[in-house]
C-alpha cells in the first residue's frame, strides 16, 4: 500500500495554546478516515498542516511523499471552502471552473455539479444559494480536479437529513471509486456512517486510532438494558463491572440503562441478586459513548458537557491508550 | 519541514499563464458586479481635475502645462487603483475563508498575482478614461498617436511597482490596518511626487528628496511619454529599484501569510 499522509512527531503552537503534541498519524491509499473529536481538539490544526497552509513548529508532514507547502504535492489534494467563504458575486459555475483550472485533468461542470445534484444552479451567484446548497458545492469543489486525498472538515454541519445523506452517498461513490478520503467532525452520527477508521483527537493528541469497531470496542464498553420492578431497590450501577446506570420510568417499571465495563461481571451479579428483572439486553457501547470516554482521559474534558458527570473509577481507559 | 524525494513521478501542476489569466478574469469580473467598488477611485482624480485645473485658464490654455497636468492626475489615478484595489482589497480576500481554499489548491503565489496584477493594469487603464475625455473636451491638452501610444505603454510600468506595493501591505495586515497604511502612504507619496502640485514648484531640497521617490519618478516618466519633456536621468533606475523593492516585500508577505492572524 501507499502512504498518502504522513505525520511524523508534529507539534503546532499557537502561543501559549498547544494545538497539537507530537502527534504521528499515518494514511494508506483508499482508508476511510474519520478525524474525531470536540471542537479546539486540533482537527482543524491537523488538515491545515497536511493542505500547507501551516507549517509544523517541530516534525515532519508528508503529503504524497512531498512536502505540502509545495504546489505540486498537491495536485492530488482535494479540500472544501467553508461555505460561508464563497465568492458570493460569482455563478456556480464560475467558481468550478476557478477550481478546476488548477488540475490537471478536472472533472466539467455537468459532471462535478450532476453528482451532488446541482446542475440546474449552474448560473445562479454562489450569494444566492441557501446554506445546504453552498455546503454541497463546497464538498463538490473538493473533487473537482478528481484527487486521490479528499480532506473534507466537518462536510454535513448543519445539513437537513435528507442533504446528508445525499451528500454521504456521493463521498462514498467517491471513495469506492479509489480515492482515499479524511473527513473530520465532532458529529458522530457522520464518523459512524461513513469512516471504516477512526482516529480521536483530543487536546492536541491521538487519543485512539483503529477500525471503528476497535475504537468503540478499546474502552470495553458494554450497554447492558434490564426492566425492574418499581417496588425494586436495587441499583443497578452499584453492582460489580458497573460502569454508570440511568433509569427512566417504563410501563409497569424502569428501564435501566447500564454503561458497564465488564458485561459478563455484571450479568452474573445481576442474577445473584435474584431480583425478578426483565428484557434483558446486552449491546455493544455506541461511537459516542466511546468517544466521551476516551476524551474525558485525554484533557479536552472541558469542552465536553457530557463528560463531568462521569466517574471513572480506573485508568483503564488511559492504559488501553498506551 | 524536510522535504524527501517524491516515491512516484508527481504530475505537474498548470502551467503559470492560462491560470493567470483565469484569476484575471474571474477577479475582473467580481469587481465588475460590484462597480461601486471602483467608481470611487475613477472619481475623485477626474473631479481633481475638473475643479482644479480646468478652471485655471493658465494651465489649461496651455497645450503642454494642460498635458502634464493631465498626465500628474493619471499617474495619481493609477497609484491610488493600485494601492486600494490591492492593499485593501486583498487584506479584504484574506479575512474570507475562501482565501486559505485557494491556497490549499495545486498552485503558488505566482499564478494569483499576476492574475492580479493584469486585473490591476486593466482597471489603470479603465481609471484614465475619465481623465482623458476631460482632459480632450475641457482643456487644451494634446495627445498626438505616437505619445498616446507611449503613454499606454508607460501605464504598467507605472502600475505594478505601486500594485506591488499594495499586495505588499494587503498581505501583512488586516483590512482595517490596511485602509490606514494605504491613505498614509498615498497621500505623502503622491504629493512629494509631483502629481498635486507640479515639482516644478518644489524647493530645492523637497525636490531632492522627490527625485528618490517611486510616485515621481513613475510622473516624470509619464509626462515625458505624454509631452516630450524631458524625465530626470536616474528616473528609470529608481522606478526598477523600487520594483523590485516591492515585488520582494511583495513575494515575502505572501510567504509568511498563513491567512487570519489568530484561530
Amino acid at each position: 500500500m501507499n502512504t498518502v499522509l504522513e505525520l511524523e512527531h508534529v507539534t503546532r503552537r499557537f502561543g501559549a495554546v498547544t494545538a497539537l503534541d507530537d502527534v504521528s498519524l499515518g494514511v494508506e491509499h483508499g482508508e476511510l478516515v474519520g478525524l474525531l473529536g470536540p471542537n479546539g481538539a486540533g482537527k482543524t490544526t491537523l488538515l491545515s498542516l497536511v493542505s500547507g497552509l501551516r507549517k509544523p513548529d517541530s516534525g515532519t508532514v508528508r503529503l504524497f511523499g512531498g512536502d505540502p507547502r509545495s504546489a505540486a504535492s498537491r495536485i492530488g489534494l482535494g479540500t472544501t471552502p467553508q461555505e460561508t467563504g464563497l465568492p458570493a458575486t460569482l455563478t456556480v459555475g464560475e467558481v468550478v471552473d476557478l477550481v478546476g483550472g488548477h488540475y490537471p485533468d478536472p472533472m466539467s461542470r455537468a459532471e462535478v455539479l450532476g453528482r451532488f445534484g446541482m446542475t440546474d444552479l449552474v448560473k445562479r451567484q454562489t450569494g444566492g444559494l441557501s446554506g445546504g446548497q453552498k455546503r454541497r458545492l463546497a464538498v463538490a469543489l473538493a473533487l473537482v480536479g478528481r484527487p486521490r486525498l479528499v480532506l473534507l472538515d466537518e462536510p454535513t454541519t448543519g445539513l437537513d437529513v435528507e442533504a446528508r445523506h445525499i451528500l454521504w452517498q456521493a463521498l462514498r461513490d467517491y471513495h469506492a471509486d479509489g480515492a482515499t478520503v479524511v473527513l473530520t467532525s465532532h458529529y458522530l452520527e457522520e464518523v459512524e456512517a461513513l469512516a471504516e477508521r477512526v482516529v480521536v483527537v483530543g487536546g492536541g493528541r491521538i487519543l485512539a486510532d483503529d477500525t471503528l469497531q476497535a475504537v468503540i470496542g478499546l474502552v470495553g464498553l458494554r450497554r447492558v438494558l434490564l426492566t425492574l420492578p418499581a417496588s425494586s431497590l436495587l441499583d443497578p450501577g452499584a453492582l460489580p463491572g458497573a460502569h454508570t446506570a440511568q433509569a427512566d420510568d417504563h410501563a409497569g417499571g424502569r428501564r435501566w440503562t447500564v454503561l458497564a465495563e465488564d458485561a459478563d461481571t455484571f450479568v452474573r451479579a445481576l442474577v445473584g441478586t435474584e431480583e425478578p428483572f426483565a428484557d434483558l439486553e446486552v449491546r455493544g457501547a455506541s461511537l459516542e459513548e466511546a468517544f466521551l470516554a476516551l476524551t474525558e482521559r485525554g484533557g479536552a474534558a472541558g469542552a465536553d458537557p457530557g463528560a463531568t458527570d462521569r466517574s471513572r473509577r480506573d485508568d483503564d481507559v488511559e492504559e488501553a491508550l498506551r | 519541514m524536510t522535504t524527501t524525494t517524491a516515491p512516484r513521478p508527481v504530475a505537474r501542476v498548470r502551467p503559470f499563464w492560462p491560470l493567470a489569466l483565469l484569476h484575471a478574469r474571474l477577479n475582473f469580473i467580481e469587481t465588475v458586479r460590484i462597480p461601486i467598488a471602483v467608481l470611487g477611485n475613477l472619481l475623485f482624480p477626474a473631479l481633481a481635475l475638473l475643479f482644479f485645473v480646468v478652471p485655471q485658464r493658465a494651465v489649461a490654455e496651455d497645450p503642454l502645462v494642460a498635458t502634464a497636468a493631465v498626465t500628474q492626475l493619471g499617474t495619481f489615478a493609477v497609484m491610488s487603483t493600485c494601492l486600494f484595489t490591492f492593499g485593501v482589497g486583498v487584506a479584504e480576500d484574506r479575512a474570507l475563508p475562501f482565501d486559505p481554499y485557494l491556497r490549499t489548491l495545486p498552485a503558488g503565489a505566482g499564478p494569483r498575482l499576476a492574475g492580479r496584477v493584469l486585473n490591476g493594469v486593466l482597471w489603470a487603464y479603465l481609471a484614465l478614461i475619465p481623465l482623458v475625455l476631460i482632459g480632450a473636451l475641457l482643456t487644451e491638452a494634446v495627445l498626438p498617436v505616437g505619445r498616446a501610444l507611449a503613454a499606454v505603454v508607460v501605464v504598467p510600468l507605472v502600475a505594478v511597482p505601486f500594485l506591488l506595493l499594495g499586495v505588499a501591505i494587503g498581505y501583512r495586515m488586516s483590512s482595517k490596518a490596511a485602509i490606514a497604511v494605504v491613505q498614509a502612504t498615498l497621500f505623502p507619496l503622491a504629493f512629494a511626487g509631483g502629481l498635486f502640485l507640479p515639482p516644478e514648484a518644489f524647493p530645492t531640497w523637497l525636490d531632492a528628496i522627490s527625485k528618490a521617490l517611486p510616485s515621481r519618478a513613475a510622473r516624470d516618466l509619464a509626462v515625458q511619454a505624454t509631452t516630450g519633456y524631458e524625465a530626470y536621468a536616474w528616473a528609470v533606475p529608481v522606478l526598477v529599484g523600487w520594483t523590485v523593492l516591492f515585488a520582494v516585500l511583495a513575494a515575502l508577505a505572501y510567504r509568511s501569510d498563513e491567512g487570519r492572524r489568530f484561530r
